[in-house]
This record gives C-alpha cells, structure tokens and sequence, in this order.
C-alpha cells in the first residue's frame, strides 16, 4: 500500500515550540508526505479555499497537526476548516468529496496524561474532549483514526520528546504502507 | 600668490558661502542668490576681501560651467537630444537672432556705430547657462516644459558662441589684437577650410574616444578600486576636453556637453556624475561669488538712472522676445512664464565676449564697464525675477492656464468620488469598483486623464478646489469622498469645504507625512491615512521573513506596529502645533513601541513555557 499523506500544520508561534519543531522535523521531508504549513501559507488568514481543496482530493489521509488550544484547534485551523470543508464540496449537493478519506489528529498537549481523566482538572479524556473532530470527519464520510498526542511537551525531557517525534515519524510511516482505506484496518 | 595668500582667499571664499548660502536659502532666494550676495559683499567695493584678481578666478571658476554641462550631457543621449532639434534649433535659434537684432537697434540708437552696436547685441542676445540651470534645477523645474526649453535656448546659445567670436574681428575698427588666451584658437594661422577641418576631426575624435576608448579605460581604472583615481580620471577627462576645445577655438562647455552626450549610455554615467557633481557644485558656487564681487558697484553708484535703465531696457527686450516665441511655440501660459523669467538675463560669456571686443576696438572701455555691471546684476536679479514669477505672476495667470474646460460629469449617482486619480486613487478606486461602488474620478492633470482614458478608465479633468465642480461630481449624493492630492493647501482647503458645504460627506484623505495628516485631520478629514505607511509596513514585513521570522510573526510585528503607531499618533493630535512637547511625547511613544514589539516576542515567549510550571497550575493540577 501507498497511501498519500497531506500533513495541514498550524501553530501560530512555530518558532517557539521545540516540541513541534522535533515532530514536523521528523515527518517534513518523508516521501509521499505533503506538509502544509497553514500559518506561513496564509499569515494574513486569507485561505486559498481552491488550494486546499485540491491538496485534499490528491491525498487519502488527512492528518491535522498543532497544539491543542482550549481543547481546540489554532485559530487558522477553525478558519481553515469553516472555509475549506463547505458544502458542495465536503458535505450536501455535489459535496461528500472526501468520502472514504482518512482523518488523523495529531496533537501535543500542554497537560499530563492524568490530567485527562475524570479526576484530573481537565475533567475528560482526551478522546472526549476531541469528539468535535470525530464527528466532523463523520459528516463528511470521512474514517475518523485513532488520534495521536503527546502529552507534557512543555515540560519533559528532550530525549523523551525525541522518542515521542520518532513515533509521530513511525506512526505516520505505516498509516502509509499499512493502513488498508477500504477497509481500515492494518495489514 | 603665495600659499598663505591662497589659503586666505580660499578661506574667504568658503566662508563668504558658508554664510551667505545657508541665509539665501532659509529666506527663500535659492542658493545663487547667496552666492551672488556673499560675491558682492566680499568684492572690492564693499569689504574689498578679495582683490583684483576677481577676474582671473572667474575664469577658473567658468570650469564649473564646463562641468555642469558635461553632467547635462551625461543626462541625455543622443536619441534624447535628436529629440530637442526643433526648440533648440526653432527656439534657440530664433531667440538669439530677435533679441540680438532689437539689442543691436537700441544699442545704435544709444549713438554707437553701427559695427559696436552689432557686438553688443550679439553679446546680449546670450543668457547664463549656470545661474539659469542652477536655480531651475534647485526649484526642480529642469524636467518641465519650461525647464527643457531653457536648456535648448542656452545650448544654442553655446554654439551661437562660435560664430560670434569669429565674427568679432570683423567688427574690429582697431587692427585685430588676438583673443585672450582662455579661448585662443592655437590654430588661427591655418586657412579657413583647415581650421574648419581640425574642428570636425577634433568633434570626431571626442565622439570616437567617448564611444571607444573611454570605457576600458574606466574599466581599468574601476578595477583599481581606488575611488580618487577615478575621481581623478574624470575630472582628467573634463579637463582634457576642455583643453582640446580651446585648442581649436570651440567652447569647452560645448565640447563637454557632446562628451557628456557620448557617455550618456556608458555603464560610469552614474559614477561620473557622483565624481563629479561636487566639484561642479563648488565651482559654480565660487563662479557666482566672482560674479558678485565683479559687479562694479562704483559705475552703479555715479549714474544708478542709466544703470537702471539699461538694465530694464535688456530684461524688458528679453522678457518681450522670449515670452513672444515661446507663444509662438504653443508653449502653455505657466511654462511660458517660467522660461521667459529665467532666461532673462545677461550671460556669463558676456564677460569674455565684451573684453574680447574691447581689446579689439569694438567698442570702447567705458560702454563696456557700464554693460559689464549691467549684465552682472542682471544674473543677479535671475533669482528674484523667477521668485516675482512664480508669487506674483502666475496665480494671476493660473485662470487662463485652464485652457481645458472643466468635463461635463455624467456618471449619474456614485457613493463615492475619487478626487487625484493618480497612482494612489487608483488603487483605492479599484478595490471599490471590484467590490460594486462606482467611483466619480476627478482629476486635475490632463496628461493623466487622457491616459487612464487609454486603459479605458473615464476620469474627468476639473479642480476639486471649485465648489460647482465638487457639486457637479455629485458631493451632495455621494456618501465619501476620497481625497488623494499632493498638494496639502488643497486637499485641507477641500476637506474644509466638505464640511462646510457637504456636511454628511466624509473625507478619507491621503497625507504624505505626519505633518501633513495632522493638519487634514484638524481640517475635519474622518480618516486619514500616511502614504507611505501601508507599503513601508508590507516591505519591513517581507524584509523580516527574509531574516528569518515566520510568516506570521512577522504579520502579527507589521500588524503591531500599525496599531500602536497609529494609536499614538492619534494620542498626540492634541500635541500638534507645540513642537518641543510633541517631540518629547513622540519619542516617548516610539521608545514605547519598540519596548511593546520587542517584549511581544521575548515575555511572551518565556511566559508561554514557564505557564506550565506556576504554582497556580501546580496546585490546580493536584486538586
């Protein structure tokens, strides 16, 4: 299997976030992968809806790269999907385009792994707290995967975050060659 | 002169300019007003600082001349020049003949013989190159109408000047003494047809060595990388032509001017000019002082009436001939005027010319003494006459410069009026059209109208300043007029009209500078925007992701930088008008704004990473 991967990364202030520096790092130059850098795209927030709508037929797996900011997406991101994912393209008349298309988030967050549970001051897991996502992938056919997070990028150790990359890196690798889109499960 | 008499003079000199330039110019006389004035407070016949020696530094000092048109030269290539041949043929031509004929008429009628007469009226007929191009250049005139016809009066004059020195021995009643030595011809005892010859070759050889010789040369001499040998290669170069002018008996400042022409289109012009502009500069200031200093103010004192007289005589003939072709020429009122004031005037070549006549016997010592003080306030006067031109004279005339009747405005009802449409209300007239507001264009440059009118665009010619215009473009309907004019007296004149007469239009105007929008803004403008703001702000953003920054820091730096920059200059209105108070506030604010930009990127930054660590967050994360 070969599936195309468009990476659609956001964060606002890349240039101070080691964290995601080592995770587009590890991804960036692999082959097969397009990396979208939306902030320095459109540093203006003015989305090229055609681009962005081509970049996402050409590709079979979607992942949505960035920081979760109170439990959502960087600004340009929201804009990008309240623009980009319009009817008649991702859902209604004429739309459902990217049926059978694959969803990925891949995010990194502030907080622990226990901070994610009910007892935690984040009250939610993590995949609670992401259902907007899973149900706009839903609504436009899309399979919505497993999301993929690393948790405490601020304050762990660099070697940790260098693991944590090189499994974003892994991850990606055999959703490439593994994943079976028809059928979503691995081979 | 020994050395300490020369570095006296020179101090003298330099002082005088010092002095004089600076104080010329803050009143608004121009630089060779200055010049002139600190020539004539320096000369003999006032503080008497420089001696009688006046005359031979006035020769020197004529080298600036040849430089000055070597470096016009440099500005025009021969196709541009090719381009002139009817004003400087028709009008230059035409000009030096008329007035030289009424010269000669008066002069014969003031009881000189005829052959005196004709050398006085050739003589006249000339006006000074320097004062004229120096003083439109620094009003920034050289690229008008006015500005072009002058240079091509002047450069006919130039090579009138050869003809006219030949025929001066023929005028002679005394036997022939030779020339003086700055422009003796060392091949005068050729025949006729050899001299004609050596001209040609010499012209021939400039050209040749200009279009041939001179850039390896230069590529040489660049490849030093020594700046003052390259200086010094092109003053050689100047000097060199001078030299080889004077040898077959042309003017050097001709013979500088086609030498320019030749290397208009060489890879050094700008070099050239930078070299040698300084030296030009200093020359010509130190030519002007002479001329000062030479002003023989005994004569003016013992008979100031026929001094007076014959100084209006010579203007009033000049004035007449010039302002009568220029008409001829179809030239427009306001040019007309300019070119006919600055021209004005007796030449710098008078001088050579009239003692060339007198050693001749042309005419006698004291007619040309009194011509001589005649002509030099005449230069003097250059620098006044264009100021009287300019207050006084053209507003009266600016009615009948509007040749072209104001257009029938037909575009029915327009939200908004665009009133400039030059290359900013273009920009904002069609970002509005894009968007479905029709736009009225109002515009008060024919020569920009009938262009955008090429592109098909229909603007329409009318003064903004003229209240039935403003109604006749529909202010009483439109809901905002767009002001985009570069002169500020306008644009503050209409903004108050608006308020007064259209109260509910609202003014977006263009200002150049801070200054500018301050004063629109007082006017009752209800948004003004700095020109040069937007695209400076744009640039430095694209300068800084080019350092590195991210795209997107560098918007949210240009974008702050807006906001607080335009916040303060709103904070300072206020301030306006008291100039120590608003400096101090106004630094204050630019300090303030660096300090915003710059902790924009370092608290923020560390306060992001350290978030995490608070103790806030630590208890919070235990509970």
């Amino acid at each position: 299997m070969n599936n195309k991967i468009l990476i659609n990364f956001a964060h606002p202030r890349f240039e101070t976030s080691i964290a995601n520096k080592m995770m587009v790092s590890a991804i960036q130059n692999l082959e097969g992968v397009t990396f979208n850098d939306l902030y320095e795209e459109y540093p203006d927030f003015l989305i090229d809806i055609e681009r962005e709508q081509k970049l996402l037929l050409e590709h079979d797996i979607i992942v949505f790269q960035h920081p979760l900011y109170w439990y959502s997406t960087p600004a340009l991101l929201k804009e990008w999907q309240d623009l980009v994912l319009e009817a008649g393209f991702a859902y209604g008349n004429n739309g459902y385009q990217l049926e059978n298309k694959c969803w990925l988030t891949a995010i990194t967050v502030g907080g622990a792994y226990e901070s994610y549970t009910e007892s935690g001051y984040n009250s939610y897991p993590l995949e609670e707290l992401l259902k907007p996502f899973e149900q706009t992938a839903n609504f436009c056919g899309m399979r919505y995967l497993k999301p993929f997070a690393v948790y405490d990028v601020l304050r762990i150790s660099r070697e940790k975050m260098r693991d944590a990359a090189e499994s974003y890196r892994k991850h990606i690798i055999s959703l490439q060659s593994h994943l079976d889109l028809t059928s979503g499960s691995y081979s | 002169m020994d050395t300490e008499s020369v570095l006296f003079q020179a101090f003298i000199f330099l002082l005088a300019a010092v002095i004089g330039v600076p104080v010329a110019k803050r009143l608004g006389l121009g630089s060779v007003l200055g010049y002139l004035i600190a020539g004539i407070v320096i000369g003999p016949f006032a503080l008497g600082l420089v001696g009688q020696d006046v005359g031979d530094i006035m020769h020197f000092a004529e080298f600036g001349v040849v430089m000055m048109l070597f470096l016009v030269g440099l500005e025009l290539n021969p196709k541009k020049l090719w381009r002139m041949r009817t004003p400087i043929l028709g009008l230059g031509g035409l000009q030096v003949v008329f007035t030289g004929i009424i010269i000669s008429l008066v002069a014969f009628a003031f009881g000189l013989n005829w052959q005196g007469a004709v050398a006085i009226g050739m003589t006249l007929a000339l006006s000074s190159t320097a004062i004229v191009l120096q003083t439109l250049s620094e009003k920034g005139l050289m690229k008008t109408d006015a500005g072009r016809s002058s240079f091509s009066v002047l450069l006919f004059q130039d090579i009138a000047i050869i003809p006219m020195l030949a025929l001066m021995p023929l005028l002679a009643t005394l036997p022939f003494a030779e020339p003086e030595v700055q422009y003796a011809s060392s091949i005068s005892q050729l025949h006729g047809w050899q001299q004609t010859l050596v001209v040609f070759a010499t012209i021939f050889l400039i050209i040749l060595a200009g279009r041939y010789l001179v850039q390896p040369i230069f590529n040489w001499i660049a490849r030093t990388g020594l700046r003052e040998i390259f200086i010094a290669t092109s003053l050689l170069l100047v000097i060199a032509i001078t030299l080889a002018m004077q040898w077959v008996g042309l003017s050097p400042a001709l013979g500088a001017f086609l030498a320019g022409v030749v290397l208009a289109e060489s890879e050094y012009r700008h070099e050239l000019e930078v070299g040698l502009d300084t030296f030009k500069s200093l020359l010509l200031g130190l030519f002007f002082i002479t001329v000062g200093a030479s002003i023989n103010l005994e004569i003016l004192f013992n008979d100031p009436k026929l001094i007076v007289m014959l100084l209006g005589l010579l203007i009033v003939i000049k004035i007449a001939v010039l302002f009568a072709l220029a008409k001829f020429f179809k030239m427009p009122i306001l040019e007309n005027l300019i070119f006919t004031f600055a021209l004005a005037q007796g030449g710098e070549f008078a001088f050579v010319l009239f003692s060339f006549a007198g050693k001749n016997g042309v005419l006698p010592q004291d007619v040309i003494s009194t011509l001589m003080v005649v002509v030099a306030l005449s230069m003097a006067l250059t620098p006044l006459l264009l100021i009287f031109c300019e207050k006084v004279l053209q507003p009266k005339f600016d009615h009948l410069a509007e040749k072209r009747d104001f257009d029938e405005i037909d575009d029915g009802e327009t939200p908004v009026i665009v009133a400039g449409y030059g290359r900013f209300g273009q920009i904002v007239s069609r970002l509005l059209r894009s968007q479905g507001f029709q736009t009225t264009l109002l515009e008060y440059d024919a020569v920009q109208i009938d262009l955008v009118r090429k592109f098909g665009t229909k603007a329409f010619y009318g003064d903004v300043t003229n209240l039935d215009l403003l109604k006749a473009a529909g202010a009483e309907e439109a809901k905002i007029v767009v002001l985009s004019l570069d002169n500020i007296d306008k644009a503050i004149l209409v903004t108050e009209m608006c308020r007064k007469h259209f109260p509910h239009l609202k003014v977006f105007a263009r200002a150049k500078g801070r200054r500018e929008a301050y004063e629109i803004k007082k006017a009752g403008a209800f948004f003004v925007m700095r020109e040069t703001l937007g695209s400076a702000l744009l640039l430095g953003r694209e300068a800084l992701v080019e350092l590195g920054f991210r795209k997107f820091q560098a918007q949210r730096a240009a974008q702050t930088f807006l906001h607080y920059d335009t916040k303060h200059m709103d904070e300072l209105t206020d301030l306006w008008g008291d100039e120590k108070q608003y400096i101090l506030a106004a630094t204050e604010k630019a300090e303030l704004l660096e300090a915003v930009l710059r902790s924009d990127i370092k608290d923020r930054a560390e306060m992001e990473t350290h978030a995490w660590d608070s103790k806030q967050r630590k208890e919070n994360e235990q509970t």
